[in-house]
């Protein structure tokens, strides 16, 4: 591996309407999904939402109940997990216990008869920065190092796709951060397509190119982080994705580019493109840290009462009680600009309409919340 | 043991703290000296200048052990049970294996039927089995011999191999045959280079088992041995006029043998861990 | 001894994928069922058989018909229910003995014993390795009448001058619970070393004194080592004959001795037969019985 590049225009990895029944249970429902080729695509969600169903599917340790899975145009629905050019880096990493570092990165290669081994595991080894550790047994290494060498044995073998299942979830959080950086860079130099399984919002945003958002077995929503934090299209995204705002409302009319939305007597305006329904019920939508405590903009809730503080470092999060039954959160930077309000405190809140979306008001206005830190 | 200002507790009520602290250790060590007086016994008369019977303390001498076939046919009857304890162990450890993977690895009809089968000889007392052997064997009018104590020894203990090499694989993280699998190994070769060593030490204990679980009965042997003598049945024919003291070098060197063995086996398993 | 743990591992065994459609068990299978039916199974019913079978008149000893005589077995019970009945007192108390020293033992090893853990634990199946029949014997020496231990009891002023332990009940009792003793030591080990140091900490912080917390935390917890370990003892205790052979006197015959006589002293496979199967189908019952209370259906 001079050039790390290894990846050798493979094309596509293509699900089209797959799904997986357990008895009764479906895991996952009737799901179509095309993954760039060269991509660091995450499949994001909560625990059981059918993520990890489908990454076996991709690695062929499960089968299709229905649909098929493409990479390029070979088809691979029924092909066994050991003919199929995809590799997995396991969750908790399931390193041979029983082998060295080195065996264990020269596992595969050794099994199709790879010629020179030693150099191929060795320049895996150094991709992950892990050389002087070959002659060790797993249970000999840190946690950070065996995450390392999980990558480097499946990265060896120049797969199609790598599939990584929940890979920084038995790290600590500062060691996480690293790796995720780590993770891209490797990415990045090998041009490998990446699908990352994770339930953790944050892991996917850092490092995905595009993450699809699953829930109960279907992809609620696909795009880059920002496209899913600035304009989600469903309340579960809305929710699942950092903290939100959700106000029932109706929109009342739809007229040149933007909408009025009515909500206790209140009216909003939105862009019309930021309207995700044909619906008229409505949930409003805004972010905490868009939110000022102000009473100047088109968009604006008088007499609103502070309910809880509490200082974060690089901003205030406040909870303020409207003058109906709704609480919202407010980030406020801790800049100059800061108000220093007590609980008690009377304020007004005002958004830009830029920063407002409308979803579907049918459905659960909590869905996905409180969901994140799970498993 | 910081406190300052604490007024210093007086002797007395420092030792029953100490003891009341150290209560289990104590009892723990009570019962390790009860485990082991009677081995450390055997031990001691194994040096006694004894002639044929080994019952009082005549005075020290090393011709036991210097001469450990010096008693009448005690050699000729270690030599059984190690050739008994040796194949039985190997026909068992192979059949008792098969049965874990099939168990362990497979789903099938039977399995209920199957784990009873396995449960069974473990649940029967010992005299039972030996005396529904020796029942069938005599109704067959076969002669017991030596093969008939290895047909009983390798009934006896499959089901102990069965159930600790079914315990080693239940433990096994199926990860890591599904990374086998992940990394181009197929069926066979996931089996040859991940599931079997992975298995092995289960393997390896089971094989150790059976061993001493044949090499030490007399209960099931003593039915279904006809006229061939193994060591604990010539310890317990020659209890009636006194056992020579040669027995009791052959039973202490067992014991010391076993324990470098496993001693040896810890050793090196820790170093291959480190390597 | 691995097989020990087995008894406790075999709940949180990791789901495993496993294989079907396949004639591979049934091939794995087979070999080793084929031994324990032939060798373990046909002999039952072989022995079924046998307990029913008649001496004829005037034939040869040794020599028996079948007449499906099942009176046989009322008049084997009826000939022996003192020995039987001991026998299953005996395995029960050598059970209890075994079980008070073994618990604090196996929990000393599972929490006290830090570094020394796996030493500790050879060193419980140390004495395996000596022949079983040499240590029975040994202590017939050690409990002798004029032995250090009976001397140095009788040394004590309300003991009478009579007292002995060997050939008595106590003696076999004893040699009973020490034969057995490694066999409930580790399974219990094995499922208290899996009881979580925390869980007991966790105990002691909910307002649990050391009384209460054993109670309530570490014995459930370590049930399923407490019924194996209790059932590897007390299945062997019942049947066993070498120990009161050794230990006891003639009035402490256990069933086992009867049959083992009956078999080779009188020749006399019938009689032999119907108590072995008596034997079996007792403990059988008992054990069965023992299971389900316990609630600790997965022993194998």
């Amino acid at each position: 591996m001079a050039n790390n590049k290894v990846s050798q225009d493979t094309g596509d990895l293509k699900l089209d309407r797959v799904s997986k029944h357990y008895g009764d249970f479906c895991a996952v429902d009737d799901l179509s999904l095309i993954v760039p080729d060269g991509s660091f695509f995450a499949l994001l969600g909560p625990s059981g939402c059918g993520k990890t169903t489908t990454l076996r599917m991709i690695a062929g340790l499960e089968e299709p109940s229905a649909g098929t899975i493409s990479i390029g145009d070979t088809d691979i629905t029924t092909q066994k997990s050991y003919r199929r050019n995809v590799n997995t880096v396991f969750q908790n990493y399931a390193l041979f216990p029983h082998l060295t570092i080195f065996e264990n990165i020269a596992f595969g290669l050794r099994r199709r008869g790879v010629k020179d081994i030693k150099s191929e595991v060795e320049s895996a080894l150094n991709l992950v920065e892990m050389a002087h550790l070959a002659e060790r047994k797993p249970n000999q290494l840190s946690g950070g190092q065996q995450q390392r060498i999980a990558v480097a044995r499946a990265i060896v073998n120049r797969p199609e796709v790598l599939l990584l299942d929940e890979p920084l979830g038995a790290l600590d959080l500062k060691l996480r951060r690293q790796m995720q950086i780590e993770l891209k860079r490797i990415q990045t130099e090998v041009g490998i397509t990446f699908i990352h399984v994770t339930h953790d919002q944050e892991e996917a945003m850092t490092m995905a190119d595009t993450i699809a958002v699953m829930n109960q077995g279907k992809i609620e929503q696909m795009g880059s982080a920002t496209d899913l934090y600035e304009a989600p299209k469903t309340a579960f995204v809305a929710n699942f994705l950092g903290q939100c705002n959700l106000i029932k409302g109706k929109i009342t009319s739809r007229a040149g580019d933007k909408a009025t939305v009515t909500a206790k007597g209140l009216t909003f305006e939105v862009p019309l493109s930021r309207v995700a329904t044909s619906n008229d019920s409505v949930f409003l939508g805004v972010r905490p840290e868009k939110l000022r405590l102000d009473d100047t903009g088109v968009n604006s809730i008088k007499n609103c009462v502070v309910t809880d503080r509490s200082f974060v470092g690089t901003s205030t999060q406040y909870l303020v009680r409207a003058p109906w039954d709704l609480e919202l959160v407010v980030f406020e930077q801790n800049d100059e600009g800061l108000h220093d309000l007590r609980v008690g405190d009377t304020v007004s809140l005002e958004w830009d309409p830029e920063h407002t979306f409308a979803l579907d008001g049918a459905g659960d206005i909590n869905a996905g919340a409180d969901l994140d830190d799970e498993e | 043991m910081t406190t300052i200002n604490a007024p210093m507790p007086s002797l007395s009520h420092r030792a029953s703290r100490w003891f009341s602290r150290n209560l289990i250790r104590i009892y723990a060590a009570l019962a390790f000296i009860y485990l082991f007086i009677p081995v450390a016994y055997t031990f001691a008369f194994s040096f006694n200048d004894a002639g044929k019977s080994n019952l009082v303390w005549q005075g020290f001498t090393l011709e036991n052990w210097q001469n450990p076939c010096g008693a009448p046919q005690v050699c000729q009857a270690v030599v059984n049970s190690l050739q008994i304890g040796v194949i039985s162990t190997v026909l068992a450890t192979i059949l008792g294996t098969m049965i874990a993977f099939a168990l362990g690895r497979y789903k099938f009809k039977g399995r209920k039927s199957t784990n009873l089968l396995i449960f069974l000889p473990m649940a029967t007392p010992e005299v039972v089995l030996g005396a529904s052997l020796l029942a069938m064997f005599l109704n067959l009018r076969v002669n017991p011999g030596f093969w008939t104590i290895v047909i009983s020894h390798v009934m006896f203990c499959i089901s102990f191999v069965v159930v600790t090499v079914k315990a080693r694989i239940a433990s096994l993280d199926p990860r890591l045959e599904q990374a086998a699998m992940d990394l181009y190994a197929n069926e066979r070769e996931t089996f040859r280079y991940v599931t079997l060593p992975l298995v092995m030490p289960g393997i390896a204990g089971a094989a150790l088992l059976a061993f001493s679980l044949s090499f030490d009965d007399f209960i099931i042997t003593n039915f279904n041995s006809g006229v061939v003598s193994t060591f604990p049945k010539f310890v317990y024919v020659s209890a009636a006029r006194g056992i020579p003291a040669q027995a009791y070098v052959i039973g202490s060197a067992m014991f010391f043998i076993a324990l470098i063995i496993v001693i040896v086996g810890q050793v090196v398993s820790r170093k291959r861990k480190k390597i | 001894m691995a097989f020990l743990h087995a008894v406790s591992t075999g709940k949180s065994a990791t789901k495993s994928v496993l294989k079907s459609r396949s004639l591979t068990p049934y091939l794995l299978l087979a070999p080793g069922l084929i031994w324990l039916v032939t060798f373990f199974i046909i002999p039952i019913f072989s022995l079924g058989s046998t307990s029913t079978m008649v001496r004829p008149e005037g034939a040869q000893i040794g020599v028996y018909v079948q007449e499906l005589r099942f009176a046989n077995y009322v008049d084997a019970f009826l000939a022996n229910q003192d020995q039987y009945i001991r026998s299953f007192v005996y395995a029960g108390l050598a059970t209890i003995l075994a079980l008070l020293i073994a618990y604090p033992l196996a929990y000393a090893i599972a929490f006290k014993s830090g570094k020394y853990r796996n030493i500790l634990l050879v060193l419980v199946i140390a004495p395996f390795f000596t022949s079983f029949l040499l240590r029975t014997i040994a202590w017939t020496q050690i409990l002798a009448d004029s032995g250090p231990v009976v001397s140095a009891i009788k040394v004590l002023p309300f003991i009478d001058d009579l007292f002995r332990i060997n050939n008595t009940s106590t003696a076999v009792v004893i040699g009973l619970a020490y034969n057995f003793l490694p066999f409930m030591t580790l399974p219990l080990y094995a499922s208290l070393e899996r009881i979580d140091p925390r869980t007991l900490e966790a105990a002691g912080d909910l307002y649990a004194n050391g009384l209460t917390t054993f109670r309530k935390v570490t014995l459930p917890l370590s049930m399923p080592g407490l019924v194996a370990g209790t059932l590897l003892t007390f299945i062997p205790a019942a049947g066993d004959y070498v120990n009161a052979a050794i230990l006891g006197n003639p009035g402490t015959k256990m069933i086992g001795n009867v049959i083992e006589s009956r078999f080779f002293a009188v020749v006399d496979y019938p009689t032999a037969a119907a108590l072995s199967f008596t034997l079996m189908a007792t403990i059988l019952i008992l054990v069965t019985v023992y299971i389900r209370r316990s609630g600790t259906d997965e022993l194998v």
